[in-house]
């Protein structure tokens, strides 16, 4: 036998058919290289704005009018951060935006908690047409109740506090609060029936039962919510400005991502007093882009377990 | 049957505990009630009473104007922007929500094989979620950072055009500029179909590659029946992520026009604004919900079937019984009158 018969024997059709495509038990090669390749490249694409802005803002004039300079910024410039945290008075501002989103998020889920399992633990006459206003609650756009209740709070004098955000979630219509309830309700619901009513005969209350043993039961549930929570409040810079701010300059609340909206006029006002050393250019703004989303980057890169396992232990997709 | 009937629906008076039961439910719910009035229906009611004035706020208090349907005929008559906006938002949603779920589905897909750094890859996807508000994409895509400058959007369009009318080419064009924003709208999406893929059970798969079917059935006859409610869901996610993100041109102008100072604009013109606009969404919801909304499957479908079949034959056997009584008592009176005769002498006495 050759050594050219060999190599024939070796590579028939059929097994480079399976090298490269996979057979029923394992994945050929090629498959795999189209899927990694396929993932790499998307990956890629999401991350560009990133790594563009990233790079956008550790650049000095020269490097951003010099076309060769394309990625890699000559020198690492951080004078744009500086004058962009001034800018935005970046502590305050940051200290105010955990506080406007920590304290409605506390709120929203002890709500949602017992919203949820009230509806999941007892039968009472009107429960289908509650959930179907629920429901109908999360379909239906903010923006036709905005009016009246801007009007709402402009009479009730806590336009432009932080109660604009508290007072919903107390009473359960928070920021997506109806995503929330039903992440409760379907929660409590695969709490067997049996474990409460041992609970019942060994004498806790209704209360009891819900603290003793609903809430430590429902822990997954609890960090889903409160990251997504955190994170939608955190991000809704409309409703913070129309509602918290009460779209008054004077007001004291603000949040990063609202400063940011505003970045351009508050960065020129600042500059005509001679405050800033860069003028306002590109990588100033991909700066206080990249100062905005720093915080939460930073406790995604922290709790990332939890946030990608979220959705899956929060029980949306039924077990 | 009719006892059956009855057990179905038992008309029984709630005793003590039921009803103490019951209340102590409101009582888990009532914050929620509450709310619900205060922040839904009354303003929901308010906004629709609203929408049919005009509202001037002068320092002495709100005055109210009864215009009957002029604002809605200034917004579709005078102001060409909102209809126009309308157009383009509806045609947008109606474009990008099937694309987003598609591509969620397909990387959910990738993430499920098997692959290694399957973590790393969820990291990455799922970090849009955390950074999309609207000041920061409003600066990425005003800094040109949201399209990928390899990608000629200007060739494309082009080529399109020639086959296609341009408007519609336009649009499309203007799809591949913001792709990775479209992208970036996924994050959610892929991982509510990942975990849901999950879920599928692999015993399903096992079953039909014993039987033959290849990886490509298994996906049409497995995979997508059974993750169809995640798709209705995320679809609908999707939706209401788009029209009520702050790029989207239309919620500005409500806004604007709310706070305008001009004498036709204001409240009332805003909330007739808001209400035709939160009716378009709603149209948006059914469609979709109409288009994948779960038909009953094949099994409830068979269920039913047999319990339809199951009640015919009982009523077959109820009847052949009744007549097989009433032949009894035919024969009972011909054999009274004895001019009944069987075969085999029975009849006979």
């Amino acid at each position: 036998m050759t050594a050219a018969e060999m190599i024939k024997r070796a590579f028939t059709r059929e097994k480079l058919h399976q090298f490269v495509f996979g057979t029923r038990e394992k994945q050929g090669v090629g498959k795999q290289i189209v899927i990694y390749g396929l993932l790499i490249c998307i990956g890629f694409i999401y991350l560009y704005p990133m790594l563009y802005m990233l790079s956008t803002s550790f650049m000095n004039r020269d490097d951003l009018l010099d076309t060769s300079v394309k990625w890699l910024p000559s020198t690492l410039y951080l004078q744009n951060y500086v004058d962009a945290a001034k800018s935005m008075d970046f502590w305050m501002s940051l200290a105010k935006g955990i506080l406007i989103a920590g304290l409605p998020t506390l709120c929203n889920l002890f709500i949602c908690m017992v919203v949820g399992y009230g509806f999941a633990r007892y039968d009472f006459k009107g429960k289908k047409i509650m959930m179907g206003i629920l429901i109908f609650s999360y379909i239906l756009p903010s923006q036709v109740t905005m009016i009246p209740t801007y009007v709402l709070y402009n009479k009730m004098g806590i336009l432009g506090t932080i109660w604009t955000f508290v007072l919903p979630a107390i009473l359960g219509n928070g920021l997506n609060a109806p995503i929330f309830i039903l992440i409760f309700y379907q929660f409590f619901r695969q709490v067997p029936k049996v474990l409460m009513e041992a609970a019942a005969i060994d004498g806790a209350g209704h209360f009891k039962a819900f603290f003793r043993i609903a809430v430590p039961s429902a822990v997954p549930a609890i960090v889903t919510v409160v990251l997504f929570s955190f994170v939608w409040y955190w991000n809704e810079s409309y409703l913070t400005e129309l509602y918290v701010q009460g779209l008054a300059s004077k007001s004291i609340w603000t949040n990063l991502v609202v400063q940011l909206k505003n970045f351009d006029s508050a960065f020129e006002s600042k500059a005509v007093t001679g405050d800033m050393a860069t003028s306002l250019n590109e990588s100033v703004r991909m700066a206080a882009t990249s100062l905005s989303i720093l915080p939460l980057l930073l406790m995604y890169l922290v709790l990332q377990k939890q946030f990608v396992e979220s959705i899956d232990r929060a029980g949306i997709t039924g077990e | 049957m009719s006892k059956e009937k009855k057990q179905k629906k038992p008309k029984i008076k709630l005793g003590r505990l039921e009803k103490r039961e019951a209340r102590v439910g409101y009582l888990f719910v009532a914050p929620w009630i509450i709310g619900v009035l205060l922040f839904l229906l009354i303003p929901l009611g308010q906004s629709f009473y609203y929408m049919w004035f005009n509202i001037r706020i002068t320092p002495l208090g709100t005055n109210f104007n009864y215009v009957g349907t002029q604002n809605f005929t200034q917004i579709w008559l005078e102001n060409p922007e909102f209809p126009q906006q309308l157009v383009t938002y509806i045609w947008q949603t109606v474009v990008e929500v099937p694309i987003i779920t598609v591509f969620a589905l397909i990387i959910a897909m990738m993430l499920n094989s098997k692959i290694k750094a399957k973590g790393f890859f969820r990291l990455i996807f799922f970090l849009p979620v955390i950074i999309v508000s609207g000041p920061v994409m409003n600066m990425l895509v005003s800094q040109g950072a949201s399209s990928i400058p390899a990608l000629n959007t200007q060739s494309v369009i082009a080529a399109l055009d020639t086959f296609l009318p341009y408007s519609v080419a336009e649009s499309i064009g203007e799809l591949f500029s913001n792709m990775i924003m479209i992208l970036w709208y996924s994050g959610v999406q892929i991982l509510i179909f990942l975990s849901a893929l999950q879920k599928v059970d692999p015993a399903l798969y096992e079953a039909a590659k014993i039987d033959g079917g290849s990886g490509w059935e298994c996906f049409w006859k497995i995979t997508l029946p059974t993750i169809k409610p995640m798709i209705l869901l995320n679809a609908v996610y999707t939706v209401i992520f788009l029209s009520s993100n702050e790029q989207n041109e239309l919620i500005n102008m409500i806004v604007s026009a709310m706070f305008s100072g001009t004498k036709e604009k204001g409240y009332g013109y805003a909330s007739a604004m808001a209400w035709m606009y939160s009716v378009v969404i709603t149209l948006i919801v059914l469609l979709f919900f109409l288009l994948l909304g779960s038909k009953k499957d094949v099994y409830d479908r068979m269920v039913k079937k047999r319990i339809r079949e199951q009640k015919k034959e009982a009523r077959l056997v109820k009847r052949i019984e009744r007549r097989g009584r009433r032949n009894v008592k035919k024969i009972e009176r011909a054999r009274k009158k004895r001019n009944y005769r069987t075969y085999d002498g029975s009849g006979d006495d």
